[in-house]
């Protein structure tokens, strides 16, 4: 048997996360912000019925970017272990955070372990009774975990949006003026031509829901919300 | 708490598909309800006089269904709860309410919840009323052995049907055998008088009013008949439970309502 090249631990690593990060660099971005009543995920998607933001359990959300089907299975397991605690358990005890930990020891594994890297990005957002109880977790490619508050941005323009909604977040908006701002820096990708409408997909932690506050907001409720005439599609 | 850390849970599990019931049943097997030990111990028929010390009931009126239960869990003949609750919301567009042997029961309604709930995440979509009762039928069936040793499961499902725009009510037996009802129908041990109320008095499309009043007509006559079903409590002020399944979602019936419609019907009872 011929034995393998030799390739250094850094070089493997550098590898690996430069593939990762094109993979990922391709997809459309997803922002997920605090707003007055909870947490909205905002993200641009063409299609309908092909979700990038999900419910996981009561108070959790997950949102991915990058290639579908892996961001799809990790996704379904999430469920699974939610749907597991909650029924062993009870249903506060499905907490985001043990739930992006989770995430975050599955990712890497794989990273360090397989050839192939995963090429996605993933948010684990959870609504709390108030403001200062909500959670916002960034699980990345290797597996990083990191929280956020106030707003994030994933996938592949990331950059650009930040830098917009650093100069125009501002804290406890009303859902209208959160969902436009996400809309406007979502826009300012560079890619689209002026007066190009994009589609969105838009999802809510509403705390103020009774049981499960994810709440998907429907084109029509979107457009109704962004004061848009209902043009054709 | 699982086998062998979080990572592995999430990527060495062999089932893919949507159901949680499945997927307790080959990924963890040990936590589904398990009475074998019970079924070894136990001799047949010995707990069959315990058995469903219950009335449960479903009709439907205008918008929709109602499905109510009585309170009170027996043990033997001694009361083992006055305040339990037999009627659970199933998912945003269903309900069940359960007779039987209250440990297994309340087993069921849990992991009928969860599973609904699972498919519909999983999924992204509801399954239709349809696939949730057959759903249903599935666990009863599991439960088979189980119900013959005594530890008998009989629920009564409703669901509201989106697209046909009409509540829809299953009935079950104990090897899961699912049975559509057009109108109203009751199970338990009261079930029977129940039935022969709301038989005299069921008409279609009432109002939410006629019908709570058309259930606990049917309820009260069941507690009058059946030692193991309980009146409405007017002492301590407890009442049976009574949901409305409607194309909003389900709702409680405000106890106001149940208590001054109970009152009436005792009052007029004690004129004759």
């Amino acid at each position: 048997m011929p034995l393998p090249f030799y390739v250094s631990p850094e070089q493997m690593v550098q590898d690996k996360a430069e593939y990762a990060r094109k993979g990922i660099a391709k997809g459309k971005s997803i922002i997920a912000m605090e707003y007055e009543d909870g947490i909205i995920l905002t993200a641009e998607n063409p299609s309908t019925s092909l979700n990038k933001i999900s419910e996981i359990y009561d108070r959790i959300a997950f949102a991915g970017v990058g290639k579908y089907s892996e961001f799809e299975n990790l996704r379904k397991v999430g469920i699974r272990y939610a749907d597991m605690k909650g029924y062993l358990y009870s249903r506060e005890d499905v907490t985001a955070k043990s739930l992006g930990n989770a995430y975050s020891q599955a990712i890497s594994t794989i990273f360090t372990q397989e050839i192939k890297p995963l090429e996605v990005e993933i948010l684990v957002v959870e609504v709390g009774d108030d403001k200062s109880s909500n959670a916002i977790y960034h699980i990345s490619f290797d597996g990083t975990i990191t929280d956020y508050k106030g707003f994030v941005v994933l996938g592949g323009q990331s950059e650009r949006i930040k830098v917009f909604l650093q100069e125009h977040y501002k804290e406890n908006l009303p859902l209208v003026d959160a969902l436009r701002l996400c809309r406007d820096a979502l826009s300012r990708t560079g890619i689209e031509t002026p007066g190009h409408e994009i589609n969105l997909e838009v999802a809510i932690l509403d705390r103020r829901r009774k049981g499960r506050k994810f709440k998907r907001l429907s084109r029509e409720e979107i457009r109704a919300l962004l004061g848009e005439a209902q043009g054709p599609k | 708490m699982f086998r062998g850390g979080d990572s592995e849970l999430f990527f060495r599990n062999q089932y893919f598909g949507s159901s949680f019931f499945d997927f307790l049943k080959i990924e963890y097997p040990h936590l589904l309800p398990d009475f074998s030990a019970y079924l070894k111990e136990c001799q047949p028929d010995s707990l069959k006089s315990e058995l469903h010390g219950t009335t449960i009931l479903a009709l439907n009126y205008a918008d929709g269904s109602i499905i109510a239960g009585d309170r009170m869990a027996t043990e033997g003949y001694q009361v083992a709860s006055r305040r339990i609750e037999k009627v659970f919301k199933a998912d945003e567009h269903s309900a069940i309410a359960i007779a039987g042997a209250a440990g297994p029961c309340l087993e069921i309604a849990k992991l009928f919840q969860t599973e609904l709930e699972h498919y519909e995440k999983i999924e992204g979509e509801e399954l239709a009323v349809e696939g949730k009762a057959n759903k249903l039928a599935q666990m009863i069936r599991m439960n088979l052995p189980a119900a013959l040793q005594g530890l008998v499961v009989i629920p009564i499902f409703v669901g509201y049907d989106t697209k046909r725009r009409e509540g829809r009510i299953f009935k079950y037996d104990i090897t899961g055998g699912r049975y559509e009802e057009d109108d109203y129908y009751a199970t338990g041990s009261g079930g029977k008088d129940a039935r022969a109320v709301l038989k005299r008095l069921f008409r279609k499309g009432m109002s939410l009013e006629e019908a709570v009043k058309v259930a606990m007509e049917a309820l009260i006559e069941a507690a009058d008949e059946d030692r193991g079903t309980a009146g409405p409590d007017l002492i301590r002020g407890i009442y049976p439970t009574v949901k409305t399944v409607t194309e909003k979602g389900i709702d409680d019936v405000d106890e106001p309502m149940i208590k001054s419609i109970c009152e009436e019907i005792i009052a007029r009872r004690k004129e004759k």
